[in-house]
């Protein structure tokens, strides 16, 4: 770990191998998404996955979060496998409360936010912890309080998100992932769907938590100076593969890849 | 056209068991759709296919005949028989329950995806999912169709009286039967199950409010009884709070 995370508490961040991607092939019908995807991410990373669209990256995160099922592979999460169990000595698919289990261990943020239109603000945060984690009403309250301070809504605790702006919206959507304190968050072009001008507020929150959290994240966006500033890795992405990695400087500066060149002096 | 002791007797008793037919036959309709209805968006496909088999069915049936056949055959096959306004509620609550669960899966198909994935995210269970996020906001989506259901229900009820429950239509039968006048009772009781349905359609809208404000879509505290403010009346009572506030300043 570098010691600038100084605010390090979470024994499990230890550098150590969080996430692994083995051999993980997903189709829809003919189209390969993903490609024998081989690759690890080692914990309170922040990564990055950029790569042009129908590549994959987003693919990546559903995976994780099991909202999709790869037809191949197999995904490990803490050491656990996602999608399988091991029963003597085979490896078989996951039933559902297993799969469910290890999934608390990871937090997403949509594109298009997701908020619950029927519960204000507060429960959009509270209800998970309350009925997930099995925490108490008032200390789910008041961590949902601390998070709505982070994030600048504190006044708008009371409201439906459809009385929210999008950046707002996007904000609550991140307290809500924070909430349920997950070891990996994945963002999902979270701000692809907001107007230019609240896009920025968004960026510094997760720079923020960036930087004073451990979480492992994952990140998939087309904001390429929010990338730089975040990642330890970036991962090009092109048809379903990692064709290069590395650290942000070198691969934005001096790509190895032609395909990463072409893709980056197209949207720079 | 009828006598007091008739009307006592008779007729006032009959509205009640209107109401109360139709109040039964809600509520099991109201169950049966929701249990059905759930049950065909089911992920298992043998719990879809039968609850899909008990709505082709039950829709296709006439309550009418079901009616006859609980209060009529169940007697011969089983050697005892259903109080009739038992069998009036179950053929009533069964049948426009299939309709109903139309309605519940229908309103659950059309909650955008993307929520049951947030639920995912979050790691829900399927229950939790379905009773916290997707069927409380499939409900808005409900109340306009079974507010029209309801009142196809109430009108329905009115079928009971063939089989001896005495509801009110039962007792204009017998003041026809009795008087031998038709006209004044049965446009009473056109009038009767009119208002009826209009007093429902009134609760059904209150519910409609409450509904989507629940969904943050429509201003709360919108009632019957304080429908509306008038612009005059808004003004009247923002002048007033200024000049209160000027006032104390």
């Amino acid at each position: 770990m570098s010691s600038s995370k100084n605010e390090t508490e979470n024994p499990a961040v230890d550098g150590s191998e969080l996430i692994r991607f083995d051999k993980v092939t997903k189709r829809y019908g003919s189209n390969v998404v993903l490609d024998q995807l081989d690759f690890s991410v080692n914990s309170g990373k922040h990564i990055t996955l950029i790569g042009p669209s129908g590549s994959g990256k987003t693919t990546i995160l559903r995976a994780l979060m099991t909202l999709v099922k790869p037809e191949e592979g197999t995904i490990k999460v803490s050491g656990q496998y996602l999608f399988h169990e091991e029963k003597d000595g085979k490896l078989v698919d996951a039933g559902e409360s297993h799969i469910r289990e290890v999934r608390k261990n990871i937090g997403m943020v949509f594109q298009q936010f997701n908020l619950f239109p029927n519960m204000k603000v507060l429960r959009n945060i509270t209800e998970a912890p309350v009925h997930v984690l099995g925490l108490d009403k008032d200390e789910a309250d008041e961590r949902a309080r601390e998070l709505l301070e982070l994030v600048g809504l504190t006044e708008h605790l009371d409201k439906y998100p459809s009385q929210l702006s999008g950046g707002q919206q996007q904000r609550v959507a991140i307290a809500r992932a924070l909430a349920m304190r997950p070891q990996i968050l994945l963002l999902d072009e979270v701000t692809s769907a907001l107007d230019p001008e609240l896009v920025a507020g968004v960026l510094d929150l997760l720079r923020d938590i960036a930087r004073s959290t451990d979480i492992t994240m994952l990140c998939v966006t087309h904001e390429m100076g929010f990338a730089r500033d975040i990642s330890d890795d970036v991962l090009m992405f092109n048809e379903g593969k990692v064709i290069e990695s590395g650290a942000p400087e070198k691969i934005f500066s001096e790509p190895e890849h032609e395909r990463t060149r072409e893709f980056l002096s197209a949207v720079l | 056209m009828m006598t007091s002791k008739f009307f006592f007797e008779w007729f006032l008793p009959g509205i009640w068991i209107t109401i109360q037919v139709l109040v039964y036959s809600a509520v099991l309709a109201g169950v049966v759709s929701f249990v059905i209805g759930t049950l065909r968006t089911s992920r298992f496909w043998i719990v879809r296919f039968l609850a899909g088999t008990y709505f082709e069915i039950f829709r296709g049936m006439s309550a009418l005949i079901m009616m006859f056949w609980m209060a009529f055959v169940v007697p011969l096959m089983l050697g005892w028989q259903f109080v009739p306004m038992f069998s009036g509620v179950l053929a009533l609550g069964l049948t426009y329950g299939a309709y109903g669960s139309e309605i519940v899966r229908g309103a659950l198909a059309a909650v955008p995806p993307a929520q049951r994935e947030a639920g995912i995210a979050l790691s829900f269970t399927r229950m939790q999912r379905l009773r916290r996020i997707e069927l409380p906001q499939a409900w808005p989506e409900m109340v306009p169709p079974f507010n029209n259901l309801l009142i196809e229900l109430m009108k329905g009820t009115a079928l009971v009286s063939v089989i001896t429950v005495a509801d009110m239509t039962f007792a204009g039968n017998l003041v026809r039967l009795s008087k031998n006048e038709s006209m004044p009772i049965y446009t009473l009781l056109l009038v009767l199950y009119f208002v009826l349905a209009f007093i429902l359609t009134r609760g059904m809208r209150m519910l409609e409010r409450k509904a989507k404000a629940g969904v943050g879509r429509a201003p709360e505290g919108r009632t019957i009884l304080t429908r509306k403010l008038s612009p005059k009346g808004e003004l009247d009572q923002a002048r007033a709070g200024t000049a209160g506030a000027g006032g104390a300043g």
